[in-house]
């Protein structure tokens, strides 16, 4: 039984990551078509760093996963402290809340944002899909995931020695500053990471609210794809699966952390 | 000299969501240098107390007075007191040094004073050396020591101990009792020190109060709460004691299931008292006694301490728990007793203390 209770371990994770090892390695794979290996290169990644409507693309991806982190994770992290700190009416269905852009359909979510935009550009002339409403989008989603790891953080901290330091003479802003903040620092982070990594490899939401001249490195493979798969879209995926597998390493390791 | 008051509470009460009363009714005035103990059982109140006084918790009436200020819109962060909390609340984060500064830089003091005072309260505490240490790398008793050290330095006008030694094995508690007690006398700083330990707040207060159900039972000195307690609750808590119901005939004597038993005076004939004596207080006897307070018993249990030979005996009226020293001869009170054996308890009159509180189930009148 045990043995089995293996193998199937094995297959499972086969399953998982088998298909991400051979885009990787066709990603350093001479031959242009097919999947045969015809030996080592590195020229495809060095074609995509001199492509230059890559660069835009993955400029693109990485202001919208910085900003969209950037106000994600100060939302997230006042929402956690709030459902941490106050009592209010209302309180258990923010709770519940919470958990929706986690585990509601992206497609679903991508379509309301879109029909949301719509609505307020009708309305104000605001909201040209562009950059911003990418941002707006990644937001929606990642202020559940920030504030759902900074929850855990701050379960595990003493209400005692946010007393302590008003013992000692800190007001609510200092307390913050030296005590709170730097303890549940680690699961903002980790939060952060979290949902840095989530922006950057967001397919649905952001092909829903993007606009013309706001393509993104996930909406460029897609493209791509469409007109047949090359190596140098294997290159591309192998250098956002890195970034995400970092992201989520160092998350790991800062939750870790006492 | 009079005494300065430095804590006046009057009439404070506290009810928790969901209706429990915490504290009701309570009206207490601690002096100046005073080490003063809030002794009772986990959920009278002490901790409420306490939080009250930190700024923890508001109360619903009353007033809180500190250093003759009414402290109502006073928060924590203001108040010339500091706490040493349960479970220590060390900074995680900060090294020792910094725990310890943490309140001095909060009041925004020069870096030579706090370099200076933080040494100052590490000597006093005995943790010199362990400045650059984390609080996980310390052993209970260094914990506490930072945690008193972090709440001294800056010199409140009254330290809020809340059970400190609770979590320390015994041998440790004892010597941090002593330690606590040549702090609290050298600095001259009131302590108001909460603890369920019955023997830790006899041996450390000047004054002490016994809590139950958000009251105060009775206040006084240590040795007036255990040789005059005012009710059956301190009697009971404060050590052990015998407590018989009385029926007073004369104002000096009693009706009793052992008897007719004689009192220092005090009582009023018609009504019902409990009369309580001390284990200790009670005088065994081979041969009968030929004094009036006497009943006829046969031991039961024996349960050896070491120091003390603790006797239940058994009487026609009911149970006697009775202690003698274990001093190894044969004078009256000393002798060793061995079961089923009869012996002959005295009961001396000044030693019974006559109870006035109402009797089983009676309501009690309500709070002043």
């Amino acid at each position: 039984m045990p043995r089995l209770l293996k193998l199937h371990t094995y297959l499972v994770l086969a399953f998982l990551y088998l298909p991400i090892a051979v885009i990787v390695a066709l990603s350093f794979n001479q031959s242009r078509f097919g999947v045969r290996w015809t030996g080592f290169t590195w020229q495809w990644y060095l074609r995509l760093f001199h492509h230059h409507r890559v660069a835009v693309y993955a400029e693109n991806t990485l202001i919208v996963a910085v900003a969209s982190t950037l106000i994600a994770t100060v939302l997230g992290t006042l929402l956690a402290l709030g459902l941490y700190r106050y009592s209010f009416r209302l309180k258990g269905a923010i709770r519940f809340l919470i958990y929706v852009p986690v585990v509601i359909p992206d497609i679903v979510m991508g379509v309301a944002l879109l029909l949301f935009f719509a609505w307020v550009r009708v309305h104000t002339g605001w909201l040209r899909l562009s950059l911003t409403t990418i941002v707006l989008g990644h937001v929606t989603f990642q202020i559940a995931y920030v504030a759902l790891v900074v929850r855990s953080r701050l379960a595990g901290l003493d209400p005692a020695l946010e007393e302590a330091a008003q013992d000692l003479g800190a007001g609510s802003y200092a307390t913050f500053r030296h005590v709170t903040l730097p303890l549940i620092l680690p699961g903002v982070l980790a939060g952060a990471l979290l949902a840095f990594t989530l922006s950057l490899d967001d397919f649905v939401i952001t092909f829903f609210t993007a606009g013309p001249g706001s393509t993104t490195l996930p909406l460029y493979i897609f493209g791509s794809v469409k007109r047949g798969v090359t190596p140098e879209i294997h290159a591309l995926s192998s250098i956002l699966i890195a970034a995400t597998t970092v992201g989520l390493v160092l998350g790991r390791a800062l939750l870790r952390r006492r | 000299m009079n005494p300065t008051p430095v804590v006046e509470l009057e009439g404070v009460r506290k009810v928790f969501d969901g209706g429990t009363v915490a504290l009701d009714g309570v009206t207490l005035t601690v002096y100046e240098g005073e080490f003063f103990s809030l002794l009772g059982p986990s959920g009278c109140g002490k901790t409420t107390l306490l939080r009250i006084l930190g700024g923890f918790e508001v109360p619903d009436a009353g007033t809180v007075r500190i250093a003759g200020v009414d402290v109502r819109e006073v928060p924590p962060y203001r108040r010339p007191v500091n706490t040493v909390f349960q479970n220590y609340a060390l900074f995680p984060h900060m090294t020792v040094f910094d725990n310890i500064a943490f309140g001095l830089r909060m009041r925004r003091r020069p870096p030579a004073e706090v370099r200076r005072k933080v040494g100052w309260a590490m000597e006093l505490v005995q943790i010199e050396g362990l400045s650059a240490r984390r609080p996980h790398e310390l052993s209970g008793g260094q914990k506490q020591r930072v945690a008193l050290a972090r709440a001294l330095v800056n010199e409140p006008r009254v330290l809020l101990l809340d059970e400190p030694l609770g979590a320390l094995d015994l041998k440790l508690r004892k010597q941090l009792q002593i330690e606590l007690m040549r702090l609290q006398m050298e600095l001259g700083t009131t302590f108001v020190y909460v603890t369920h330990d019955q023997e830790e707040a006899l041996v450390m207060s000047d004054r002490m109060a016994v809590m139950q159900n958000g009251r105060l039972e009775q206040v006084g000195l240590p040795e007036e709460l255990y040789e005059r307690p005012k009710t059956a609750f301190v009697a009971r808590f404060l050590g052990r004691s015998n407590l018989i119901e009385a029926h007073a005939v004369a104002p000096d004597r009693a009706e009793t299931p052992f008897g007719p038993l004689r009192v220092s005076g005090g009582l009023t004939p018609g009504r019902r008292y409990l009369l309580g004596i001390r284990p200790e207080k009670l005088r065994l006897a081979r041969e009968p006694w030929n004094r009036a307070n006497t009943v006829t018993a046969r031991v039961k249990e024996i349960v050896y301490t070491g120091a003390e030979n603790q006797y239940i005996l058994e009487a026609r009226g009911g149970e006697l728990v009775a202690y003698t020293l274990n001093a190894d001869i044969s004078e009256p009170g000393y002798e060793e007793y061995d079961y089923g054996e009869t012996v002959h308890v005295h009961l001396p009159p000044e030693n019974l203390v006559v109870i006035d509180e109402p009797i089983g189930d009676e309501p009690r009148p309500p709070a002043p």
